[in-house]
């Protein structure tokens, strides 16, 4: 067993200022992750040359892969860094923040573009109110299958790192938030206005700007079936077009 | 649009709850969290909501849902809140499936309910093994489309250091820290709730979030609101070691028929399977015919440090048990507890279906929190109308969710918190409108030097914690804290320890003095947050395990053995209802009692006396100074417990 672990981080002070690499090594304990490592620096933040340097800035919150806050590339891929374990990580372990946001320190990166996202395509329910209304719809258990998957979504953007279609300087929504669409497109009452979100699709920055290079739904750590998700919105999107040639 | 303002700290169940119901009544909100808000502890929740459906037609109702959670609370919750709230969950549940929350279903379309701790119906709805997500994203969803519509402003990435009290000591505002460019301002409202979540972290790892560190409450705490039941921790009897986090493993597991075991001899050293099934000690099955490996949380968590500790029966002799699911099917186990089993397939690397777990017991939640009011109407519910509830003892100031002390009293009942956010933060909602409606003035109003004041405080001391240039490192000084409470104020507590603790947490106050501050700059930077934070754990700490010392009883959570009343093994409650229907009549006829049941029935009765109180913190010169308050058991007549 090794007695040390050691990191290579990409480091950043600000979105504006340039990066840099720095390397740490710290003591090996088993069973010990990359957000462990990270807690570690932070304890004792020597570098390893032996300087004293400022903690490294991550983003974290539940440690157990569904907040999706702690999402990094790790070893050239995206991943959540709290279910990456140092005992199935190359050595040494090199650190990056996501390259499709802009950096905010370190390590975090700031995907307020995927919340934007989200409101874009209305992905909400409106109800009539808060009220006691009686039950919902009845539903199949293999509707409920299909929708539950697609609801694990935790915003965490590997899927839009991993797309070579999306960019700092472009404005596609990017497969999340497609397979949000189709999510809510598939409610019983949110469906209602199943029209506007294809509208949204078809707009530039849609579902036209998707590539179908597929490399989201190998990027995406809840296994969400992405490609599955753009297919069946390209589908409603080309029925939603011809039925406007035919109504026009 | 109504021109006053509420400030919601915290976009958990709770503060997402609340935030969409005041909305939903015209109110305008701004919402201010330490991250995301879709990002926020609540994801975490894993088994399910109660709500007493009954759609399994075993005559469940939310009568027997209210006496099921007080009793599993040892009866330290005040009552019409816990009846107004099982009142209120099947609606709850309703709500959050018209909200589109992907329930788990039966063949025929209705929504499917599964067992849980402390209760012997199926009461548990459930979204596959992220229940908690599921409920938090169609809140943060309806919140977004408030946003979108104006009604709501978000300041995420920003963080709550206090609240600003004007000369009546009323809460106008909040002191809000901007954790990207480091500016501390005051924000105005015209009331502020904390729905800021549980304190785990004051205890270092444990099955919470990053963000748990009970450091908004502590603050208010501080400014002098009272703080109820601290040393109220629950300990949740099954979690995964782990060296940042102990990962739980949901009680569904239990509920969907794990069953938990050790080897009957003493350091077996055979792998799981080649221990034959009579070899095998299912202990809560036997001790626990009834309940099984569902007993309470609080009861599950004392018999396996039994088991391990005194009977010395641990896997591989250390504080570790299984809990076994290998006799399920794969496709049954995928369906119905699939991420829960995946979370422990990725930290372990071991598979759940073809071997036992090994799971050992981890601090999980507060029962205890910042004091809140309520108004309990005639029959023993509440008045949503009333501005009094979940207001602090600072006017103004509101709290909800986990930060809040009043609805699980000794020990939780799984599956009711997320009830529990959610209910508090719907159901104060008119309240909170009615009392901001009625202020006898209006924020705007308010001198400004009020708010100027407040906010140079707060600048002056993250100036002062910036120029620290102590020893201590701030985050190794908070992992040997947190060593020093789980080692002394856990599941079984010894007054000596108790003692030697609180000496131990000074000496920690006096080390924070030394601290260093060891990131200086500007821009993004989380240290002199997290000093801020870490004496407000500090101060926590001590309000737990003083709180805990004074506690001379065994309720709940709190287990202190040489206070154990000894229940005889044949005792019925019932028997004790008996007993103080004939007390209040004047009259007890002793021989109508077994000597041993009628002795234990006297202690049981003297101690509840004594006991059967809320714990008070409140601080007075750098301590908390602990009192006592009555607790409304006027519905259901305390008993002792009994799960077996
Ligand atoms: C692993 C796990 C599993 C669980 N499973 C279940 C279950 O199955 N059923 C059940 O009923 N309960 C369960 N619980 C308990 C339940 O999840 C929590 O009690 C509940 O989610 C708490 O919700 P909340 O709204 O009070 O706070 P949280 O969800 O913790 O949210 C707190 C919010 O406050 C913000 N915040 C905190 N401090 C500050 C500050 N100073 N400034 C600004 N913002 C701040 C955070 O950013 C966050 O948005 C579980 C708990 C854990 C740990
Ligand atoms: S299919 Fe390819 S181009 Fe389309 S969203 Fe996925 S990764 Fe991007
Ligand atoms: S679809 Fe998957 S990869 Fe993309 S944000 Fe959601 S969870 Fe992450
Ligand atoms: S910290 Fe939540 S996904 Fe890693």
């Amino acid at each position: 067993m090794p007695d040390t672990v050691t990191l290579k981080i990409k480091r950043q002070d600000s979105e504006t200022s340039d990066s840099y690499w720095e390397t740490f090594t710290i003591p090996y304990i088993p069973r010990s992750n990359v957000i462990s490592c990270l807690m570690d620096i932070q304890a004792n933040p020597v570098n390893a040359k032996g300087e004293e340097v400022t903690p490294v800035v991550w983003e974290s919150n539940c440690l157990e892969e569904v907040c999706g806050a702690c999402t990094m590339v790790i070893n050239g891929k995206v991943h959540q860094s709290c279910s990456a374990l140092v005992d199935q990580l190359e050595k040494p372990i090199s650190l990056e923040p996501m390259s499709k946001f802009p950096v905010v320190r370190d390590l975090a990166v700031d995907r307020a573009r995927m919340f934007g996202a989200l409101k874009k395509v209305q992905a909400w329910v409106t109800a009539d109110g808060y009220h006691d209304l009686g039950p919902g719809e009845r539903e199949s258990t293999s509707h409920q299958e299909v929708a539950y998957k697609l609801s694990e979504c935790m915003t965490c953007g590997c899927c839009v790192e991993a797309c070579p279609q999306y960019s700092l300087s472009n404005n596609f929504l990017g497969a999340a938030a497609i397979s949000q669409s189709r999510l809510f497109n598939m409610h019983p009452t949110a469906k209602n206005i199943a029209d506007e979100r294809l509208d949204t699709l078809m707009q530039k920055g849609g579902i036209a700007d998707c590539g179908n290079a597929q490399n989201c739904v190998e990027a995406c750590p809840k296994s969400i079936p992405l490609t599955e998700s753009i297919a069946e919105m390209g589908r409603q999107v080309s029925g939603k077009f011809w039925r406007n040639i035919f109504q026009a | 649009m109504n021109k006053r303002r509420v400030i919601v700290i915290g976009g958990g169940l709770a503060g997402l709850a609340a935030t969409m119901k005041m909305a939903e009544l015209g109110m305008s909100i701004l919402l201010v969290s330490f991250l995301p808000v879709k990002r926020s502890h609540s994801v975490c929740a894993q088994g399910g909501i109660n709500g007493a459906v009954n759609i399994k037609g075993e005559g469940d109702s939310p009568e027997i849902h209210f006496y099921d959670t007080v009793k599993g609370g040892d009866f330290l919750a005040h009552q019409p809140l816990c009846k107004d709230m099982c009142l209120h969950a099947p609606y709850i549940i309703n709500l959050m499936d018209r909200l589109g929350v992907t329930f788990n279903r039966t063949p025929e379309g209705n929504l499917d309910f599964r067992r849980f701790g402390g209760t012997l119906y199926h009461r548990t709805a459930f979204a596959g093994a992220t229940t908690g997500q599921q409920l938090l994203y169609a809140l943060d969803e309806q919140v977004r489309h408030f946003e979108v519509q104006g009604l709501v402003e978000k300041m995420e990435w920003h963080e709550y250091l206090g609240a600003v009290l004007n000369d009546d000591g009323r809460c106008v505002g909040a002191i809000i820290h901007n954790l990207r460019s480091g500016e501390i301002k005051a924000e105005k409202g015209d009331a502020v709730i904390l729905a800021t979540g549980g304190p785990g972290l004051v205890y270092g790892r444990t099955t919470n979030s990053m963000v748990c560190t009970g450091t908004a409450v502590t603050s208010a705490y501080l400014q002098g609101a009272k703080y109820g039941n601290g040393e109220f921790i629950q300990i949740h009897p099954s979690a995964i070691p782990g060296r940042d986090k102990l990962r739980l493993m949901s009680e569904s597991a239990r509920g969907e028929g794990g069953r938990v075991w050790v080897p009957r001899k003493a350091g077996d050293s055979r792998k799981p399977r080649e221990i034959p099934e009579k070899e095998r000690f299912y202990f809560l099955e036997e001790r626990y015919p009834l309940f099984g490996n569902l007993v309470p949380r609080d009861v599950g968590a004392r018999e396996i440090y039994d088991i391990c500790v005194n009977d010395k029966l641990g896997v591989h002799g250390e504080m570790k048990v299984y809990l076994d699911l290998t006799h399920h099917t794969r496709e049954f186990l995928d369906h119905r507890l699939g991420g829960i089993l995946e979370i422990y397939e990725k930290f372990t690397g071991v598979d759940p279906h073809e071997e036992p777990m090994e799971i050992f017991p981890a601090v999980h939640y507060s029962m205890g929190g910042i004091w809140t009011d309520y108004t309990r109407t005639e029959d023993g519910l509440i008045d949503h109308q009333s501005p009094n509830n979940q207001m602090t003892s600072i006017t103004g100031l509101y709290a909800a969710g986990e930060a809040d002390y009043q609805y699980h009293g000794g020990n939780r009942l799984g599956a009711n918190s997320l009830l529990s956010c959610i209910y508090t933060g719907l159901m104060m909602s008119p309240g909170v409108i009615n009392y901001v409606n009625n202020v006898p003035e209006s924020v705007e109003d308010v001198a400004e030097n009020v708010f100027a004041d407040a906010t140079r405080q707060w600048q002056e001391k993250f100036s002062e914690i910036k120029g620290m240039s102590g020893k201590e490192n701030p985050y190794a000084l908070h992992r040997e804290m947190a060593e020093e409470m789980i080692s002394n104020v856990l599941i079984v507590r010894d007054n000596s320890k108790l003692k030697s603790t609180l000496d131990k947490i000074d000496e920690f106050e006096s080390r924070w003095k030394n601290i260093k501050c060891v990131d200086t700059t500007d821009w993004s930077n989380p240290v002199p947050s997290f000093i801020n934070q870490l004496w407000n754990m500090i101060q926590l700490s001590k309000i737990i395990t003083k709180g805990a010392l004074l506690r001379d009883e065994f309720r709940g959570s709190h287990y202190k053995p040489e206070f154990d009343l000894s229940q005889p093994s044949d005792f019925k409650p019932e028997t004790y209802l008996e007993f103080e229907k004939q007390k209040e009549a004047g009259i007890v006829k002793e021989n109508a009692f077994e000597p041993e049941h009628l002795a234990y029935m006297k202690r049981f009765s003297v101690n509840n006396k004594k006991w059967l109180k809320t714990t008070i913190a409140t601080y007075k010169e750098g301590r908390p100074e602990i009192s006592y308050e009555e607790v409304d058991t006027s519905l259901i007549a305390p008993r002792p417990r009994k799960y077996d």
